[in-house]
């Protein structure tokens, strides 16, 4: 489903070029849910952005089932996303000024893809149901995550993305979230990839790969 | 269209999050349509008035002949250019009294009058017959029918007895004339035969050429575009809409700070709409589309407030045109549909400049960008230095355009560069007087205080500037004001030289007077007066007959004089000239001015300049007796006396019985120097209204960005809070802060606006009005103005302030959770 070959991406700093990503290499099977991990400033990041189109690679392909990541234009790459991505932050990227319910809903209003049915059911299993009418400051960390893998769900997409989703939580709370994210994944069957610090959750999923000095390890 | 509008409601959503931040932005758009919208109301109908005069029954706007050298000619040559057919139309003009009121009255023959007369009122085929058959009718305005205090039907008699034909009201007509048939104007005015001018309407064939048939009798004028009241005023209103202008900018400052503000918090949500899918085209697209919806409803709502200003101004701005330029201005209020239209436009432009930067920040924003509120701050130092580039060519456009501009509009430009040049420099001033604070600072508590007041300067920047420029404006304007009063009243005491004043309705009266006043014992001296006009290189000037009286050597004042001026004033070869004549002119003392008069050039030495506040137009002073001679129809009507004061009551009473004077034919000096007072002070009172809206919206303005500030100081706040500083003491220190920035702004906006008040004196009165001023700075009034723009920084500060030194204990904690 996805697929990812000799993939690069340089940043310049301080005037010197630094080369994040070294020919990357990765293929993953709809369904199928892998944990990437790496030292800071490994280019894990850099390749879930790349992944979803947030920023454009300088080399290498990316194939995501059907659609050539690296040749879309900018509009091509937000479609992409709004269609067939759903992407989730460690820092919630919820929308202050909109309810729960209106941010569980919001990316599946833009797609045009709103599914009475699917969302009642994700409220149910992420226990959102009592929260719907509060505002995102009015919740504790796990509960806005859980609103933004329901937002990133809601649109039944091919692949979700995660970057570090626990990284604000405690342990406890990390747990739970994860968990209902594997199961929300199988119940969509899209494929879940998943940035993460910590060996412990990344080996709760199917597959783990490190990223090391710009290339899978 | 469905992902469009959801995003739009996206965007709308964090302004019902943001309540205040969105009444700000609706605020600061009202304010500046509002203002802006008033100021051309009041534009638009005083130029719809002028236009009425232009237009009325052979105004300028018509071509036609005149006599070259006199007042009328023989009715004779209007029917020897009709033999020749030449398609003109006959009108007579001259002035009536009527209840003690002076008025236009104006003859035409409305069977031959041209269709092409613009928009002239037009008779229509029934009112003819009424208004040429006896006893006729006298057409007038609504609002001259009420100022003459008759009804519609009255035939009121005019000074010499007679009676004018039944009034019958006309909506169009333009206000202080009357129109009546040529026949009854040649017999009400006592010149039979005679006519004022020849209105040319369009040949069907070419006629024979004009001087073949009349000779050099009369001269041709071509219509013009522009009236010589529109030019008069032209100024006047060019004063107006710089003020318009200034408090739409200064409400734009509202709106660019609400605007930015948004923007700013909003960034993470545009990141998210972005990383969700939604393009940047669309969103940008949306964003515009969110600020036109809101401007459309700020404008609305601005231009019914701008209504409301403009009926509120336009008594006081009709009196000012009035008493400076004798311009008729209906006092009610009638708006067209491009007022409003433009009004719609100008809020939809002014929110888009407004919101120029933060929409090419979204524009450009990359995806990735990392939401960093107030990032800008950041960014402080280097937008100190362009800023402070900026200003510095500002200053040098300024400098440039004082010593190569020569129109008016070149002076509002010197104007307009200074401020905002001195707006563009101020944070840089700021920045290092705070910074001069820091390092005189000791104490812990103070090093913070300089340091948190610089970091606070970029949110507040914009509302300082504004404060900088209203209050400069307000210095600058209430300086020339005051010095204008204190030389008006100067002024006047030294011209209102005579004790009473006397205005015969005609020469008869005038002689019976005279006569009557040598029996008077009580009346020490009869000083008697005379008025004639001319063309002088195509400009319409007033020649002011003066007798010979030693009264006005000591009090005439001149501001430049030969030596023996007034001993050479008496044989009647030399002239005073006004100061605004002689700019026009560029007559100097020493310097010879021909007058066309009607036996044939009157050559007159200039031997004094003097000021003459209020008239538009140009005045030579001559002798009376002089005048006389050289314009032996000029009207010996105006008299003055000098008469014991406690004499004056039982002088004015009688003369009221002697000769049925009304109170507008007789008056002692101290009635008319009220009434000159109060012209005066009406005058500037729309000024001093204006300034007053430009220092509230100012105030406003400060307002806004210290509310919406005071939010995002939360993190600087609180671990000030956490180490032991109580609410209330910190809410003391904000306080402390904005007044202190408040009071530098304050003190640079003192010599920014003497500077302003010199560019009003020297370069804009003496282009518009053509007078120049002496230049005075008066400190009371600059401490009431500091202290009024303190005590509304005060006002402006003190919502935040009391929400901080109430806030709850959780809301500073929140600070340093990581679940915020």
């Amino acid at each position: 489903m996805l697929s990812i070959r000799n993939l690069s991406k340089t940043f310049s700093s301080a005037g010197e070029p630094a080369h994040v990503l070294r020919g990357v290499n990765l293929d993953l099977k709809a369904g199928e849910r892998v944990a990437l991990t790496g030292e800071s400033g490994s280019g894990k990041s850099t390749l879930l952005h790349l992944i979803a189109g947030l920023d454009a690679a300088d080399g290498g392909t990316i194939r995501l089932e059907d659609v050539e990541v690296t040749n879309l234009s900018d509009a091509g790459r937000a479609a992409l996303r709004r269609d067939r991505i759903g992407l989730v932050f460690q820092q919630f990227n919820l929308i202050p000024s909109l309810s729960v319910a209106d941010n569980l809903a919001f990316q599946a209003r833009i797609a045009g893809r709103h599914d009475a049915a699917w969302m009642k059911e994700l409220i149910e299993r992420l226990g959102l149901g009592p929260l719907l009418k509060r505002y995102p400051e009015q919740l504790s960390g796990g509960q806005q995550q859980r609103i933004a893998i329901g937002r990133a769900l809601a649109t039944k997409p091919s692949l979700l993305l995660a970057d570090e989703p626990t990284g604000n939580l405690d342990e406890a709370t990390a747990e739970d979230v994860l968990a209902l994210t594997r199961d929300l994944v199988a119940r969509t069957g899209c494929g879940f990839l998943m940035v993460t610090h910590s060996m412990h959750l990344a080996g709760t999923l199917d597959r783990h790969l490190t990223l090391h000095a710009g290339r899978i390890a | 269209m469905r992902r469009a509008l959801w995003i739009l409601a996206v965007l709308l959503s964090h302004w019902r999050r943001h309540k205040m931040q969105f009444a700000t932005l609706l605020v600061g758009l009202i304010a500046a349509t509002a203002l802006w919208s008033g100021v051309q109301a009041i534009n638009q109908q005083a130029r719809s008035a002028y236009d009425r005069a232009a237009a009325t029954f052979g105004g300028t706007r018509t071509a036609m002949l005149v006599a070259p050298n006199a007042t009328t000619f023989s009715q004779d040559l209007f029917v020897k250019l009709r033999r020749a057919g030449w398609p003109v139309s006959p009108a007579l003009e001259g002035r009536v009294q009527i209840n003690g009121r002076s008025v236009r009255l104006l003859g035409i023959e409305p069977v031959t009058l041209p269709v092409e007369i613009g928009n002239a009122p037009r008779l229509g085929a029934s009112d003819l017959g009424s208004f040429v058959a006896p006893p006729g009718q006298t057409l007038v305005a609504r609002e001259t029918l009420r100022d003459l205090q008759e009804t519609e039907g009255a035939a009121p008699p005019i000074s010499n007895g007679a009676r004018l034909p039944p009034l019958r009201v006309l909506p169009q007509l333009v206000p202080e004339v009357l129109v009546v048939d040529i026949g009854v104007a040649q017999r009400l005015l006592n010149k039979p035969d005679q006519l004022s001018r020849l209105l040319i309407g369009k040949p069907k064939s070419k006629p024979a050429p004009l001087a073949s048939i009349v000779g050099d009798q009369l001269q041709l004028i071509e219509p013009t575009a522009e009236t010589e009241l529109e030019r008069l005023t032209d100024s006047f209103h060019l004063n107006l809409t710089a003020f318009g202008l200034l408090s739409f900018f200064v409400g734009l400052f509202i709106v660019n700070s609400a605007v930015g503000l948004a923007f700013e918090q909003r960034l993470p949500m545009l990141r998210t709409l972005r990383a969700c899918g939604a393009s940047a085209r669309l969103v940008n697209t949306v964003l515009v589309v969110e600020l036109v919806a809101l401007a459309l409803v700020a404008g609305l709502i601005g231009l019914v407030c701008g209504y409301f200003i403009a009926a509120a101004l336009l008594p006081d701005v009709a009196a000012s045109l009035r008493g400076l330029y004798g311009a008729q201005i209906p006092g009610q209020l009638s708006l067209r549909p491009e007022w409003w239209l433009a009004g719609i436009g100008i809020s939809i432009a002014g929110a888009l400049v407004a919101a120029t930067t933060s929409l090419i920040k979204a524009i450009r924003m990359p995806v990735l960008t990392t939401a960093q509120p107030r990032a800008w701050q950041q960014r402080q130092r280097r937008w100190l230095i362009l800023q402070s580039c900026a200003a510095g060519v500002v200053f040098a456009l300024a400098l440039l355009l004082l010593r190569y501009g020569e129109s008016l509009i070149a002076g509002f430009g010197v104007l307009a560069a200074l401020m905002l040049g001195a707006a563009l420099i101020l944070p840089a001033l700021l920045e290092l007087l705070l910074l001069a604070g820091q390092w005189t600072a000791r104490r812990p508590l103070a090093l913070w205080f300089w340091a948190d007041s610089r970091q606070q300067l970029s949110g507040l920047s914009l509302a300082l500037m504004a404060l900088l420029l209203a209050l400069a404006v307000n210095v600058g304007v209430s300086t020339m004001v005051e010095t204008f009063s204190r030389t008006f009243i100067g002024w006047l005491n030294g011209r209102l030289a005579a004790d009473v004043y006397i205005s015969a309705s005609d020469n008869a009266q005038g002689t019976a007077i005279r006569n009557w006043l040598k029996e008077r014992s009580d009346v020490q001296a009869v000083l008697s007066g005379g008025r004639a006009e001319v063309q002088l290189q195509g400009q319409p000037v007033e020649l002011f007959g003066l007798p010979d009286h030693a009264l006005y050597h000591e009090r005439w004042p001149l501001l430049e004089a030969a030596p023996r001026a007034w001993t050479r004033l008496v044989p009647g070869n030399a002239a005073f000239i006004s100061e605004q004549l002689s700019r026009r002119l560029n007559v100097r003392v020493g310097d010879v001015v021909e007058v066309p008069a009607p036996s044939g050039s009157w050559e007159l030495d200039i031997v004094g300049i003097y000021a003459d506040y209020g008239n538009p137009r140009g005045q030579l002073t001559v002798n009376v007796a002089a005048l006389i001679r050289q314009f032996p129809q000029t009207p010996q009507t105006r008299i003055g006396l000098i008469v014991p004061r406690e004499k004056i009551p039982g002088l004015i009473a009688a003369l009221q019985k002697q000769f049925a004077l009304g109170d507008r034919s007789v008056a002692d000096q101290a009635t008319v120097k009220a009434e000159s007072i109060r012209i005066f002070n009406r005058t500037f009172a729309v000024t001093s209204a204006l300034n007053a809206f430009t220092l509230g919206v100012a105030g406003i303005a400060l307002f806004t960005s210290l509310l919406t500030l005071a939010n995002s100081r939360l993190p600087q706040l609180a671990p000030l809070w956490a180490i032991g500083i109580t609410r209330p003491r910190l809410a003391a220190i904000e306080l402390t802060k904005t007044l202190s920035v408040a009071l530098f702004t304050s003190l640079l906006a003192v010599p920014l606006g003497l500077l302003v008040a010199w560019c009003l004196i020297a370069i804009v009165n003496v282009k518009a009005f053509g007078w120049r001023l002496p230049f005075h700075v008066f400190p009371l009034q600059l401490i009431e103005l500091v202290t009024v723009a303190l005590l509304a920084s005060l006002l402006a500060a003190l919502l935040p302030v009391i929400r901080l030194a109430r806030m709850q204990p959780a809301s500073l904690v929140k600070v340093f959770a990581n679940e915020r």
